[in-house]
């Protein structure tokens, strides 16, 4: 039996049920039903404007989903605030990265740290150093003279430092070139492989995010419209059409 | 002398020469802020003559021997085994107490690898003791230089009013500097510490250092009162609603005229004593206690180290701060608020620690305001106030504190200056009156310097927390708010 298949069997880690959030009058997401299970990594893929951000931003009530519910862990976070669900081990690499640009980078794995007040700093630090070295270089640096590839490791390797349990990437690779791409995608399988890492990953690059997805969920217009196994979802055509084909 | 030892001393002067250019710079570096340190302290002597005026008497060549003998100690100390450094450290604090530990120190970081902008870096590093140091010695000088009378212009005018913004600039650098939050009110806060000391001596006959934390606790608390409501504004909203309440705060102190006796303001607060000896005239005052002839100097001297020691503390407290998780979550909360919360930040905590603390500083500083000057209105504490204090943060370069103290003295000491523009009547005519160009010459040196240096005069902050090295980038390098 696969790793999947055993996790498939216990409740899920993340589950979104029903979930209905608004901007003012505006619905962005209906009904959406996710299941993340403990060491899958899941994929939401979709064109813009689909509710993908959305989607991650309601996990951390951020807007708050004003129907449905959200359950971490057998707990519900629906109604928490920000702060306390990340509090719960889930950390997040938010869309445009949104590091601390005038504080090093040092500092800036610092702050991924405050959770756990600092137990076992050293040891994360150099984990997340040797997954990017190049952090390492850039320690005394601020975080704004980083480029933009450099940043999205910052931004990921500020989310490890918390030790989460579940970690949200919202389009790591937004902007980013190919190669780096390539390099942050090896790094959040090399995660799951070794560590069992569970991963909720949104993207817009559907190709790469489906190769490394164990399952996959596509989203339409605040709706998930298709699910299914990452490989299986890449060979369907429909997909194909709407996000491989011409494009990407 | 024989051929194999000269060789051998000579292989020795080439091992040491390596070190000899390091040691050289920084037993310069330190002979030179002991010379600085020696200017106001040693190099003058007041003495009274057989009229019982004071003379000043030179005593430079003193001056030059003890900057001599700290270049030669940093230097033997540089160049000495590393093992033996300890023995020079333990008879440097001994024997010139703090200054010449603080020396040392300063010539034990300057050690290893010489940066690059190697006299840049010794320009920051001794500028802030150096400047404490002349500042420390402020008081004397003005007193030995220009004689007790003379000298309460300068110690009052320039340097307790200085002073004072100083501490208020450094507490508001918390609100505005770290936290972020663009705070027009400021003067609220220091309006609150100063009628709360007004107050509470007057009508219940309390000391000083009794209102003075009770002035801090009041200010705080009204900080927190500002922040709650303000919690979720940014920016140009937040600016608005603070400014509001200071408004509101001064339209109080006006209209409640039971409590505050409204425009006529509130006269007769008891004077600061020094440590319950009053500075007055009689035989219990100070100067009779210490044998002193009576002047009102030695009150005005006792306000400037009281303010001082006011201001280190606000400083002290900032530093400690900011290499604590609370100073880094504000530090994180200006850089970007969501980021912050999905850090697991709690940011309304963080807002109002910002905001209390800040209003603490303020309200210590009212406090101050109220026992220097024996009487508080409305008056003193206009719009105009929270503007100057915001403008010193902002020109000191947002959360560098030395900068704000900087830009303090300037935007105090410039306007007071140029009150004694009496010179540019020898250029313009006599009927030439240069106070009322005063704040137009004031405006557009803010406006050149703005220009000039539009981060502010210190623009680059040295990491609070680093990684075997400091690395300063300058803040040109680095884009405002989201990266």
């Amino acid at each position: 039996m696969s790793v999947a298949a055993v996790a498939a069997l216990a409740p899920p880690l993340l589950q979104l049920r029903g979930i209905e959030t608004f901007y003012g009058k505006i619905q962005a997401l209906r009904g959406v039903d996710i299941d993340v299970n403990k060491g899958e990594i899941v994929t939401l893929i979709g064109a813009n404007g689909a509710g993908k951000s959305t989607t991650m931003m309601t996990i951390f009530g951020a807007p708050r989903a004003r129907r449905g519910r959200i359950t971490f862990d057998g707990h519900d976070i629906t109604e928490l605030p920000t702060h306390m669900i990340a509090r719960l081990s889930i950390a997040q690499s938010p869309e445009g990265r949104r590091i601390f640009p005038r504080m090093t980078v040092f500092e800036n794995l610092q702050m991924g740290a405050s959770i756990n007040n600092f137990a076992h700093f050293d040891d994360d630090l150099q984990r997340v150093f040797a997954l990017f070295p190049r952090l390492k270089e850039r320690a005394p640096q601020r975080g704004g003279t980083l480029s933009g590839g450099e940043q999205q490791m910052l931004a990921i390797g500020r989310a490890l430092m918390s030790r989460p349990r579940l970690l949200l990437l919202d389009e790591p690779s937004l902007g980013l070139a190919p190669l780096v791409v390539k390099q942050i995608f090896e790094v959040i399988a090399e995660l799951n492989k070794a560590e069992g890492l569970t991963v909720f990953l949104v993207e817009q690059n559907a190709f790469h995010a489906l190769k490394l997805a164990h399952r996959g969920y596509v989203m339409v217009n605040g709706a998930i419209t298709m699910q299914g196994g990452g490989a299986e979802l890449l060979a369907r055509p429909e997909v194909r059409a709407a996000y491989l084909e011409g494009g990407h | 002398m024989s051929a194999p030892s000269q060789t051998s001393e000579l292989t020795e002067s080439v091992a040491s020469a390596g070190q000899l250019v390091p040691a050289l710079r920084s037993a310069a570096a330190a002979g030179l802020v002991a010379f600085g340190l020696c200017f106001p302290i040693i190099s003058y002597h007041a003495e009274s003559n057989m009229e019982n005026e004071l003379v000043l008497i030179g005593r430079w060549p003193l001056s030059f021997a003890i900057a001599a003998l700290v270049f030669l100690f940093v230097f033997l100390r540089q160049m000495a085994r590393a093992d033996w450094r300890i023995w020079f450290d333990r008879v440097g604090s001994i024997a010139a107490g703090g200054m010449g530990g603080a020396l040392v120190q300063a010539a034990r970081e300057g050690e290893g690898t010489a940066p690059p902008s190697a006299a840049r870096a010794a320009f920051g590093r001794y500028f802030g003791p150096f400047a404490l140091g002349l500042v420390i010695a402020f008081p004397l000088l003005a007193l030995g230089l220009l004689g007790p009378s003379a000298s309460l212009k300068w110690i009052n005018n320039y340097g307790v009013q200085i002073l004072i913004y100083v501490m208020l600039g450094w507490g508001l650098n918390i609100v505005v500097g770290l936290a972020g939050l663009l705070d027009l009110g400021y003067v609220a806060f220091y309006a609150v510490g100063a009628y709360s000391y007004a107050l509470l001596s007057t009508t219940f006959g309390l000391s000083f250092w009794i209102c003075l934390p009770l002035a801090g606790i009041l200010a705080a608390m009204w900080g927190v009162i500002l922040g709650f409501p303000v919690l979720r504004l940014r920016g140009d909203y937040l600016a608005i609603v603070t400014l509001a309440f200071g408004e509101i705060i001064r339209m109080v102190l006006i209209n409640w005229v039971d409590l505050t006796n409204g425009y006529a303001g509130i006269s007769g607060i008891p004077h600061v004593s020094f440590f319950g000896i009053p500075f007055t005239d009689d035989d219990n005052g100070f100067a009779a206690i210490f044998h002193l002839p009576f002047t009102p100097i030695y009150r005005t001297i006792f306000l400037f180290y009281l303010i001082l020691a006011l201001a280190l503390l606000t400083n002290f407290v900032t530093i400690r701060l900011r290499r604590l998780p609370i100073g880094r979550a504000w530090e994180a909360l200006r850089e970007d608020e969501i980021a912050c919360r999905s850090l697991g930040i709690n940011t309304t905590n963080t807002k109002l620690t910002a905001f209390a603390l800040g209003a603490m500083f303020g309200g210590f500083a009212g406090s101050f305001f109220s026992v220097r000057q024996g009487f508080v209105s409305p008056e003193s504490f206009t719009f105009i106030e929270s503007a100057t204090i915001l403008a010193i943060v902002v020109l000191g370069g947002m959360g560098s504190q030395l900068g704000v103290a900087i830009a303090a003295a300037v935007m105090i000491g410039v306007p007071e200056l140029m009150r004694e523009l009496d010179w540019m009547k020898k250029i313009f005519g006599e009927d030439f009156d240069p106070t009322q160009y005063r704040m137009l010459l004031f405006g557009a040196a803010m406006v050149i310097m703005m220009i000039w240096k539009p981060r502010g005069l210190v623009s680059t902050r040295l990491p609070s927390v680093f990684l075997k090295e400091r690395k300063a980038v300058s803040g040109d390098l680095v884009k405002e708010g989201h990266g």
